[in-house]
């Protein structure tokens, strides 16, 4: 048994710490009322406005702790009736503050910061009084944790985020979280928080969901949410309101939640990052309602995953999509860009017309769709009204937005009458250079001077699609991801002659768009699509040479990967995933191949490898009589190194030809654009854990600390 | 279109506590729209039995309609007091008497038949707008000698109607303030202050004032129980030298907000709502600004003039105490004791504080209180005095009369 005293644990933890934006835990004493008597009430406060929320490091837990030791000795000695937490304006409190996690380099100092967040927390629920958690506003993490360990607790019906993100980014809710919250809702609502929700791009609750589930014990509106919360406290500690909460099944039901929370976990990490199944095994144990055996697994649970590269991939991942997408690396001066009043769109085709939605809904400007007849034109741009009406029926917007957006698309045949006074004209047409080639002359013939022309081709070159132009300075690459509407990233192409005011442009209408804009060079296939598609060739290869599908997408599972490859392929659509690679091929022959079984399948129209009579996947007997395999089969291991270490290459050979800055945007890129998990870091992070970069490059792509536990 | 006038009723009223204005008050962090959305919200609360589709009204007074008492703060309090948003609202300014308008003005048109149910109140916080803050007097005032320049000064306006009455000397302004501080403090040991106050949740980030984070205000911060006549002797008379108005003589400066129901009494009957008092008459005077002070006696001959009453038929009386002073010229002009007990039973703006243009609803808050408690009183009055020379009186009824013969 140590002897060690919270506070001291919490100021050697500090010194690791020293940055730390300290919370502090002011006391203020009031009268309740109807002659409630004397209450204690901690403000969580960083002294910042709500941009900056409040977070809990050691400093922190320190200064609550503090504020503990206050008002224990006035419980004790009876001046006070009770004691309440609650935050500062719109924010309570959004949990550990992760920049201090991301300093840890030993397991003991991990540890120390479980330990002590409990420590201090539960001191809460060991008061001589009722204790009470008002959460006034955002609340996340330990913030949600710390209201847990109070006797009651109250929420704003205003109330806009409220969460365990924990799993989301490789810990487990461990200042209490996986014990408490079961043992207060139940184990199934508690694995809906827990697991469900992270692993479900960190869904937010807003107050009348946390009221519903049982966490809060009253809801009042957010005008006067603190006085309501405060006058319902002296109704509860006179004796006039009492709180009832279901009883918790302790039977079956725990244990088909637990496997439920599996289920959902497989279904999205398949296994291949450890935060959700310690949650659930802490969880599962919680079930005998020993709270203290349910700590001490989260302070164990914590300490491996914060000592666990899984964890600093993910928080790596989390300040990529959270920060860095923000400030795009090597954007020109966005004082550069110009306005954009009109947009153009070339093509109505289904991807055009997508394009169109998406400028329409986000710039709120004219839209114009151009096709080679009317009845193209007339498609597209009926698709995008009845798109409209979808919103309009779903009620994401009302009846005068809809009526604006409707008015702002419309189609033309004739390009001048078009874009004679657009300043952004986008191409989605058929992806061959000369039909782009000549599209761009009639644009440039007819747009103004300033238009800048974009392209969405997926693997044409740029500079070549400008190089017969007046103008080519104008011209940029605008590369969406498909679904258009969901994936956010948005590959911008610099093209040999594009000039810092037509990229500032292009930066700048990604912005609108809410994408996350990603800088890259005029090089084959850009970022997401180059690697996609050495990846998937080094599988298509194996395959080729004689070792099973099956064995070939096992190969790839302890990935995590969002989808297999095969069924990503049919995502693609083959014939698309064949032209890229045949792209790709031409400029790369040496490492990108086209292979014969996957042009046999385009051929005979087939759609993917699978069919899913059963429900499940399975080699469809058609493509399987189309494959004609070698009869070298490798183990799944073997599959697995050959395609890793491909990609490591392609990575490599990437960053030196400078297709991006750094490492970190072609992580950025996968995660944005092909949904790679936070559990990977993209990828990159993976790569140097498992020892691949180095394999096959000689040196890691990151330096030590900035995806793993530092040096 | 024949039309018949409407009883007009005063429902219910609340208010917040007062604070001091000023750095070390309570409400120094605390928006002014804030305090009177909490104040509809809890008016609100308390009579479920009106429907808030069915209000056709939100009157809002502010002396200084700047910032967060700007912007039409009618219609702004009524959507973020959560009101629907097909109740209107508007801002009134008549100064001190901008709550007692809202409800006059509202109840004229309900007499008429525009409206069948309003909120009416006032917010003022003199704290983040002080008084005076962005006025621009015409230079005319002053070159043409239209009124005094003590006019602008409420302190020096009270100093000039010592001088109007001589024998008003600073000793009875004293022992009517001390009074009126024990008043307040046995109406508060009482509980009969505490039933109409809504809670407030006040942030505090400045140590140096006290306690920091969030705390609760239930009672009125001004109030000074256990004044006595020494204490008072030595106050400073800022407004003159030698003079006889001072701190503790008059009401300070204050923040605070008030807000109540005004409605037809059919629609009141019919919709279950209580009738705390029946509107009978209403009146506004104007006077020389530099005595305004003086306003409450003409606008109180007025309304006592159009509901056919005289001053004897008055059995409770609720006078704003802006100034001991023009309490005493009122009452010397009716003849009515200094200490008589129909006068300010609860105690009055000495103690509790006097944010401009909310006080109105609370005089009306108290007196509906008296006359619950006091069914042998069939009428009493709220007047008070009013910046740049006017007064304001009304006369209410108390539907709990029980006829005089207990």
């Amino acid at each position: 048994m140590s002897t060690t005293t919270t506070a001291e644990l919490l100021k050697g933890a500090a010194e690791l710490f020293p940055d730390e934006v300290v919370t502090q835990a002011h006391v203020r004493h009031l009268d309740l009322p109807y002659g409630a008597g004397k209450f204690a009430l901690i403000t969580l406060d960083n002294g910042f406005d709500h941009t900056k929320p409040t977070t809990f490091g050691p400093g922190s837990l320190a200064n609550l702790n503090t504020a503990l030791d206050q008002v224990e000795k006035e419980a004790a000695d009876g001046d006070i009736v009770g004691v309440g937490i609650t935050g500062k304006p719109f924010i309570f409190a959004v949990g550990a503050d992760l920049k201090g996690v991301e300093l840890l380099k030993r397991h003991e100092d991990a540890l120390a910061i479980g330990k002590g967040g409990h420590e201090v927390f539960k001191r809460l629920s060991g008061l001589a009084v009722p204790t009470f958690a008002y959460y006034n506003g955002a609340a996340m993490g330990g913030g949600v944790e710390v209201g847990l360990h109070c006797s009651y607790r109250t929420v704003s019906k205003a109330l806009p985020a409220f969460s365990l993100p924990e799993v989301f980014l490789g810990l487990v809710p461990g200042w209490g979280g996986c014990a408490l919250l079961p043992n207060l809702i139940g184990a199934d609502k508690a694995v809906s928080v827990i697991i469900e929700n992270s692993l479900n791009q960190n869904k937010q609750l807003k107050g009348q969901q946390v009221f519903d589930l049982g966490i809060a014990d009253a809801l009042f509106e957010g005008a006067d949410f603190l006085e309501q919360s405060l006058i319902w406290t002296a109704n509860v500690l006179k004796g006039d309101v009492t709180v009832e909460r279901p009883e918790i099944d302790r039977g079956e039901s725990w244990d088909q939640a637990v496997a439920k929370g599996r289920f959902i976990a497989d279904g999205k990490v398949h296994g291949a990052a450890p935060a959700a199944y310690r949650a659930l095994d802490i969880i599962a144990a919680a079930k005998s309602g020993d709270l203290q055996a349910g700590f001490d697994a989260e302070d164990q649970a914590l300490a491996d995953l914060i000592m666990g590269g899984e964890l600093r991939a993910g928080i790596y991942a989390f300040n990529l999509v959270q920060k860095r997408a923000k400030r795009p690396a090597g954007a020109p001066d966005k004082n550069l860009a110009r306005p954009v009043t009109k947009v153009g769109v070339v093509g109505a085709g289904l991807m055009a017309s997508q394009l169109a939605l998406l400028f329409l809904r986000r710039l709120e400007v004219p839209v114009v769709l151009t096709d080679i007849d009317q009845e193209r034109v007339d498609k597209g741009v009926g698709y995008v009204q009845a798109e409209i009406d979808k919103l309009l029926g779903k009620g994401r917007i009302n009846q005068d937005k809809a009526n604006r957006l409707k008015a702002l698309v419309s189609g033309v045949l004739d390009k001048a009458e078009g874009f004679s006074d657009a300043d952004f004209i986008i191409e989605a047409v058929f992806e061959e250079i000369g039909v782009k080639q000549q599209v761009f002359a009639e644009v440039e013939a007819v747009a103004p001077a300033h238009a800048i022309l974009a392209t969405n081709t997926s693997s044409l070159s740029v500079s070549e699609m400008a190089s017969k132009l007046k103008h080519p300075e104008r011209v940029v690459g605008f590369h969406f991801f498909n679904p258009v509407a969901i994936l956010p990233l948005l590959e911008i192409v610099r093209g040999e002659k594009t000039d810092d005011a037509s990229l500032a442009t292009a930066f700048g209408v990604a912005k609108k768009l809410k994408k996350t804009a990603v800088l890259v060079k005029d090089a084959p296939a850009f970022v997401v699509n180059r690697i996609l598609t050495r990846f998937m060739g080094e599988i298509q290869n194996v395959i080729d040479e004689g070792t099973p599908v099956e064995t070939a997408e096992k190969a790839i599972e302890p990935l995590g990967l969002p989808m297999s490859p095969l069924v990503l392929l049919e995502l693609v659509g083959p014939a698309i995933g064949l032209h890229v690679s045949e792209t790709l091929n031409r400029a790369f022959p040496e490492r990108f191949t086209v292979s014969p079984n996957l042009a046999a399948v385009v051929k005979a129209g087939k759609r993917g490898f699978y069919v899913y009579d059963s429900g499940k996947p399975e080699l469809d007997p058609e493509v399987a009589a189309l494959l004609k395999q070698g009869d070298v089969v490798l183990t799944e291991e073997q599959v697995r190194d050959r395609v890793l270490d491909a990609v490591a290459q392609e990575i490599g050979l990437m960053l030196d030809e400078g297709v991006v800055a750094e490492a970190q945007d072609i992580d950025l890129c996968l995660i944005t654009g092909a949904g790679w998990p936070f559990h990977l870091g993209g990828i990159t992070p993976y790569l140097d854990r498992e020892g691949v970069s180095e394999r096959v490059t000689g040196k890691k792509f990151l330096a030590p600390g900035v995806a793993s536990v530092p040096a | 279109m024949p039309r018949t006038a409407r009883d007009v009723v005063f429902v219910d009223g609340v208010r917040t506590p007062f604070g001091k204005a000023g750095p070390k008050g309570i409400y120094h962090e605390t928006r002014a729209d804030d305090l009177v959305v909490k104040a509809i919200r809890e008016l609100l609360r308390r009579n479920p039995d009106l429907d808030p589709a069915k209000i056709d009204e939100v009157a809002i007074a502010a002396t200084t309609q700047i910032g967060d008492q700007g912007l039409t703060i009618g219609r702004t309090a009524g959507i973020l007091a959560g009101l629907p948003q097909s109740v209107p609202g508007y801002s009134i300014d008549r100064m001190c008497a901008g709550a007692l308008t809202a409800v006059t003005t509202t109840a004229g048109s309900i007499a008429f038949g525009a409206y069948d149910a309003v909120i009416a109140g006032g917010v003022e916080h003199m704290g983040r707008h002080p008084m005076g803050e962005g006025v621009d007097p015409n230079p005319r005032f002053v070159s043409e000698k239209l009124v005094d320049e003590s006019a602008l000064f409420m302190g020096m306006t009270a100093e000039n109607l010592h001088d109007r009455y001589p024998h008003i000397t600073k000793q009875r302004a004293d022992e009517y303030a001390v009074r009126s501080q024990e008043k307040a403090a046995k109406a508060y040991a009482n509980g009969k202050i505490q039933q109409d106050l809504v809670p407030i949740s006040v942030r505090n980030t400045n140590a140096e004032v006290g306690e920091t984070g969030w705390g609760l205000v239930t009672a009125d911060e001004p109030m000074r129980p256990g004044t006595t006549l020494e204490n008072l002797a030595g106050l400073k008379t800022p407004f003159r030298t030698h003079g006889r108005v001072t701190a503790g003589n008059a009401a300070g400066l204050n923040d605070g907000a008030t807000a109540s129901i005004i409605a037809s009494e059919d629609f009141a009957r019919e919709n279950g709502l209580p009738v705390k008092m029946r509107l009978v008459s209403y009146a506004f005077a104007g006077v020389e600004p530099e005595v305004m002070g003086y306003g409450p006696i003409p606008a109180t001959e007025k309304a006592l003039a159009k509901a056919g009453l005289g001053i004897g038929d008055i059995g409770l009386f609720e006078v704003n105490e802006a100034f001991a002073v023009q309490v005493l010229a009122f009452l010397d002009h009716y003849g009515i004791a200094d200490d008589d007990a129909r006068v300010n039973q609860y105690g009055g703006a000495i103690a509790f504080g006097h944010p401009l243009a909310s006080s109105g609803v609370r005089l009306m808050t108290q007196l509906a209180r008296q006359f619950e408690e006091q069914p042998q009183v069939r009428y009493g009055l709220t007047t008070m005095c009013v910046g740049f020379g006017m007064g304001a009186t009304v006369i209410w009824e108390n539907p709990h009369f029980d006829g005089g013969n207990k």
